[in-house]
């Protein structure tokens, strides 16, 4: 049976694509935000996941407003990146896991989520930008992949709850799924951050260290809150913590905090990384990361 | 069926904070439909060639045409813009977020990136 290794969360947003293509992760602005990666990569090293499945959201990219899906299931062959339109280097396809993807298509629906099949899905930078930090390289395609994204575009979105529900749907599919093969989840986006309108700029350090603790064994206190007021104490991108209610649901049963790395500000948002190990996981590497 | 409409929907309150919600996706969907198609080079070069024949083409209303002109994002927000898709038009005029986040503040590009530093305590 495949075996879910544990999680990782990460932010997504362009502009470290950009200080990436830009080569600046020693410049004093993002040092202290990748530093935070390398930990996050030796464990991804240690535990060798053969599939990766990213939990994102579309940024009108893929999904405009004419049909937009609450969640969407890749089930392509492979995924293309693609110009997004404000200058972001076009990426090399990701290869999938069609097999996979049509397994965790069945479960879901039998377990009551009527979610969206891809058989073609451009992925933008809330998918590229962590498959870049966690596997650096621009030719370097070391796992399958496969993503499921969460509209938080259009509201009403999915509510907090039904998002840890939709992970707990896809770890069940994922450890039905016939095949000697380690599965790593990750949650991207975040954290609290705005964009757009009177209160653009708002950052939230107190919740998101509320969400960050109680992430590793209390998701569903985080998941009580109503979408509203996700909102309101993470801004309204902050609310991609959505992605990270699923992946944190994906990963059954009790987790490890292995590492987390939090600095504000990149760019407009706060900088989150973490990583959730699923107990009983334990490789060589595992004694050498510190719990903060 | 106005009235309905109206009725049905619920208003989303949150101090200086748009919830892109059914209301604004009706009244925004020309507008945010050009903004998509801005995901293509020609198509932006098509916009910097000739602005007002393109808003025509995508059907904009008065309002998103002026809203456009104006280069004001809280105007385009209130003529139904959505920020993923706005950040696309905002992208053919090189403008990056810290831009467009102290333009709807009322500040300077400066005061704005600096407050974003004291928000990480710095």
């Amino acid at each position: 049976m495949a075996n879910i290794v544990g999680a990782v969360a990460t932010s997504h947003i362009p502009a470290i694509g950009r200080a990436i293509e830009r080569n600046l992760q020693n410049e004093p602005y993002w040092k202290p935000f990748f530093d935070g990666y390398r930990p996050v990569r030796d464990w991804i090293q240690g535990v060798r996941p053969d599939l990766a499945i990213v939990v994102y959201n579309d940024h009108g990219l893929n999904f405009f407003l004419d049909k937009m899906p609450t969640f969407a299931v890749g089930a392509a062959p492979e995924y293309h990146n693609a110009d997004e339109g404000w200058g972001l280097s076009v990426t090399r396809p990701y290869p999938g896991f069609p097999e996979m993807s049509w397994h965790l298509v069945e479960s879901l629906i039998s377990d009551e989520f009527d979610i969206t099949m891809c058989q073609e899905m451009l992925v933008d930078h809330g998918f590229t930008v962590p498959m870049s930090l966690l596997w650096p390289g621009k030719d370097s395609r070391p796992v399958r992949t496969i993503p499921i994204c969460i509209n938080t575009v259009q509201f009403p979105y999915p509510s907090p709850t039904r998002c840890l529900k939709l992970g707990q749907a896809v770890g069940r599919a994922v450890e039905s799924f016939e095949a000697d093969l380690n599965v790593l989840i990750v949650g991207t986006g975040g954290l609290s951050h705005q964009l757009e309108g009177k209160r653009a700029g708002f950052i939230n350090p107190d919740f998101d260290r509320l969400c960050m603790n109680k992430i590793v064994q209390e998701p569903e206190v985080l998941a009580a809150y109503s979408t509203q007021d996700l909102i309101r104490f993470c801004g309204s991108q902050g609310v991609e913590f959505l992605n990270w209610l699923v992946m944190r649901g994906a990963v059954p049963g009790a987790v490890v905090e292995r590492h987390r790395n939090y600095h504000v500000p990149i760019s407009n948002t706060a900088g989150a990384t973490m990583i959730l190990e699923k107990c009983g996981v334990a490789h060589p590497d595992a004694v050498s990361l510190t719990v903060p | 069926m106005l009235l309905i409409v109206r009725m049905c929907m619920k208003e989303h309150t949150i101090p200086g904070t748009t919830i892109f919600d059914g209301r604004l996706a009706m009244k925004g969907y020309a507008l945010n439909k050009m903004c998509f198609s801005f995901n293509d080079a020609v198509n932006r070069e098509a916009f910097r060639q000739d602005e007002e024949a393109y808003c025509r083409k995508f059907g904009l209303t008065a309002e998103q045409r002026a809203a456009v002109r104006s280069r004001d994002v809280l105007q385009l927000l209130e003529a139904g813009g959505n920020i993923y898709y706005l950040a696309k038009w905002a992208g053919i005029f090189g403008l990056n977020v810290q831009q467009l986040g102290a333009q709807q503040r009322g500040m300077s590009e400066e005061d704005f990136t600096q407050m974003l530093l004291q928000a990480g305590g710095r």
